[in-house]
């Protein structure tokens, strides 16, 4: 493996450039991709390199410009459509719901459609509250899409590659605090990460942290400080939610006993429940404690700085819940 | 009521086509009273929208279509479906729930598809095909073989966001999408001059620089001429085109509901004597292209080919309940 380091959006646009090159079928759409290269720099250059039919500035249409996406897609195109803001997911729920995501199995395993949906999530930038949301677990909730929330460049290139070789929709979450602030290692060589595979990026053996997303650098901060306490703490990303990983979730569990689940989506029927769910059924026997679930405050997202951070899981709250977990079990 | 008689001069299409437009027709209005019948014999699941009165708009507009050009449909599908060259058997099948139907008793009434016809499905969206349309016209763009994508759509669906969205980007990238309003008068109770605002939807198509034609929905050769002409145009590359096509559904917005309680006696009457089956017969016995002979023989033959999908439907299995969980992924 070389040492070469990318962003966040570097990855992003490497996945796209390469799928680009490979595949005639697939061209991107959305607004201000084109000509001006995205406004978080994901398509930088791609304009430039494969033209105004393959990267698309489309008018600010968004259900628009999905909904052909989706008709693209069963007519034997591979679509990648942006949103610039996963907030506008709203927008384009019908497009999504009712037609991606069912039109193979309404039609009896008739048509396939391979469309990918990019869709930015996250807070933390004083972006209010209709520019902050992470609505994976909306996604996560509708059979038929696949759900990808990556949380490294190196996962972000490797699962976009895949995304782009599925046949079904995939809605792929990108958190946009990371775009030009996580930089990480991603091999000049050619690879791609398969779906249904967690990942855990640190072994531990006292207490499982099973984060999304951007979560997972809090999370890894957090199992630092705990190694300095004589904590061991596992880090398990699950990278997709549909299909979700569940056999290393719970064998995380069951080898520490105890389980923290760190996400920026809200708590209330939201992926945090869904994983607790998972996990306390699959390692009953082996739970020491209730599982903890931190996700967003239930609370549109605010503006203020300081009510905004207080609405997203950080390090010293995944300590907390850490300590909350092993007094559990020595109780 | 006499059929109000339409005359032409000289007709657009050889003997040969136009009787398959004719059997057409009679095929949907033999299928749409014989669902009638099955969903009043308790021998169907859900609900059935049936499309009697309205056979011209989309026989006139499917004559004008290749095999690989698309059509995406609406809740009241089965014309479209019968006129794009969808077979009566496994669309009865579907319509009774049984996994010899066109989508293995997954879709039903409302979502019947045929993709190797270029039936992209019928959509219980109100609107719902219409994206669907324009990514097929989108592709066909891209192939640059001269394909081309229609859209079917209620007076209903006119006002939804997604005919406007789709109508700038398809005008913009002159895509070879031609949006076809049946204009059934109604909007499931409502009359659609309640609903819309302004001249209607051939202005709206105007005012985003689009060529928009209105016609007799219940004259087919009426929708067949101004549907070559948008068709034509579209495949050679001109863009999109709205067509509207002014008709009427005979019976309720389904079955079960008589749809007299929001439209007058002398309206139905009125539509009534507009039939499209038997203005087309007249023209076709006025060139002699039929006999009566002839149309008593293909009736017969239609009515029992459409009786026995019945009958070979109720004999077939529904699906294994296995398949509940499949084709959710390919
Ligand atoms: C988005 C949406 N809204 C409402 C409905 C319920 N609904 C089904 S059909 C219909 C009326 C549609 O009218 P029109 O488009 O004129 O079609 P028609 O029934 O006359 O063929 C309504 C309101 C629906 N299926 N989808
Ligand atoms: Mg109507």
């Amino acid at each position: 493996m070389s040492s070469r380091e990318l962003t966040f959006a570097q990855a992003i646009r490497e996945a796209l450039d390469e799928e680009l090159a490979r595949d005639e079928r697939i061209f991107v759409l959305g607004e201000d991709v084109g000509v001006w290269g995205g406004v978080f720099r994901c398509t930088e250059g791609l304009f430039q390199k494969y033209g105004p039919e393959r990267i698309i500035d489309a008018p600010l249409s968004e259900e628009g410009y999905v909904g052909l996406a989706v008709g693209a897609a069963m007519t034997g195109m591979h679509p990648v459509a942006e949103l610039m803001f996963g907030d506008f997911i709203t927008l384009v729920m019908d497009q999504i719901v009712n037609q991606a995501a069912k039109m193979r199995y309404m039609t009896g395993g008739q048509v396939e459609v391979p469309i990918t949906i990019r869709a930015t999530m996250g807070g933390g930038r004083s972006s209010g509250g209709q520019h902050s949301q992470s609505w994976h677990a909306w996604m996560a909730h509708v059979p038929g899409l696949k759900v990808v929330v990556p949380s490294t460049p190196y996962d972000a290139k490797g699962l976009l590659k895949t995304a782009l070789r599925e046949p079904n929709p995939v809605v792929f979450f990108e958190d946009k605090v990371m775009y030009a602030k996580v930089k990480g290692p991603v091999p000049e060589e050619e690879y791609t990460i398969p779906f249904g595979k967690a990942d855990i990026k640190r072994q531990g053996t006292d207490v499982s942290l099973i984060a999304i997303s951007r979560m997972i650098h809090p999370a890894l901060a957090a199992a630092e400080k705990l190694a300095a306490e004589g904590i061991s703490a596992e880090v398990v990303d699950p990278r997709t939610l549909t299909p979700l990983d569940e056999e290393t979730l719970i064998q995380s569990v069951v080898k520490t006993g105890g389980a923290v689940i760190i996400d920026e989506g809200y708590n209330h029927f939201g992926t945090t429940a869904e994983l607790a769910a998972t996990i306390a059924y699959g390692a009953f026997d082996y739970l020491d404690a209730p599982i903890e679930r931190l996700g967003a405050m239930d609370v549109p997202i605010p503006f203020s700085p300081p009510l905004e951070f207080a609405t997203i899981p950080n390090e010293e709250a995944i300590l907390a819940a850490v300590h909350r977990v092993l007094d559990g079990r020595r109780r | 009521m006499t059929a109000q008689k339409t005359t032409t001069a000289t007709l657009p299409l050889p003997p040969g086509e136009l009787l398959e437009m004719y059997r057409k027709m009679l095929t949907i209005r033999i299928f749409e009273e014989i669902v009638f019948d099955v969903y009043r014999k308790g021998l169907m699941p859900g609900l059935a929208h049936l499309s009697d009165g309205q056979e011209a708009t989309p026989v006139g507009v499917c004559a004008t279509l290749h095999p690989d050009d698309t059509i995406t449909s609406t809740h009241r599908g089965h014309g479209h479906i019968i006129a794009k060259g969808g077979r009566v058997e496994p669309m009865m099948a579907e319509v009774m729930g049984r996994v010899t139907g066109y989508c293995r008793g997954k879709g039903g009434e409302m979502h019947i598809a045929d993709v190797s016809l270029g039936i992209l499905g019928a959509n219980g969206i109100v609107g719902g095909g219409i994206g669907i349309a324009a990514g097929s016209a989108f592709t066909a763009k891209r192939e640059g073989k001269g394909r081309v994508s229609v859209a079917f759509f209620g007076d209903g669906a006119i006002n939804q966001g997604i005919w406007y969205e789709t109508a700038n980007i398809a005008v913009l990238w002159k895509l070879p999408l031609i949006y076809v309003c049946e204009n059934n008068q109604y909007t499931e109770f409502t009359h659609f001059k309640k609903l819309t605002a302004g001249e209607g939807l051939g202005a709206r198509a105007r005012a985003m620089g689009m060529k928009s034609l209105e016609v007799d929905g219940n004259d087919v050769l009426a929708v067949y001429q101004a549907a070559h002409e948008l068709v034509g145009a579209a495949r050679k590359g001109k863009g999109p085109a709205t067509l509207i096509c002014n008709t009427f559904r005979y019976g309720g917005h389904h079955v079960g509901e008589p749809g007299t309680g929001y439209r007058s006696k002398e309206e139905i009457a009125e539509w009534k004597a507009k039939d499209p089956l038997p203005r087309f017969e007249n023209i076709l016995l006025e060139h002699k292209v039929i006999s009566p002979a002839d149309i008593e023989a293909m009736h017969d033959e239609v009515l029992t080919r459409v009786q026995a999908s019945v009958t070979t439907a109720q004999q077939a299995p529904f699906p294994d309940v296995k398949e509940a969980g499949e084709h959710v992924f390919a």
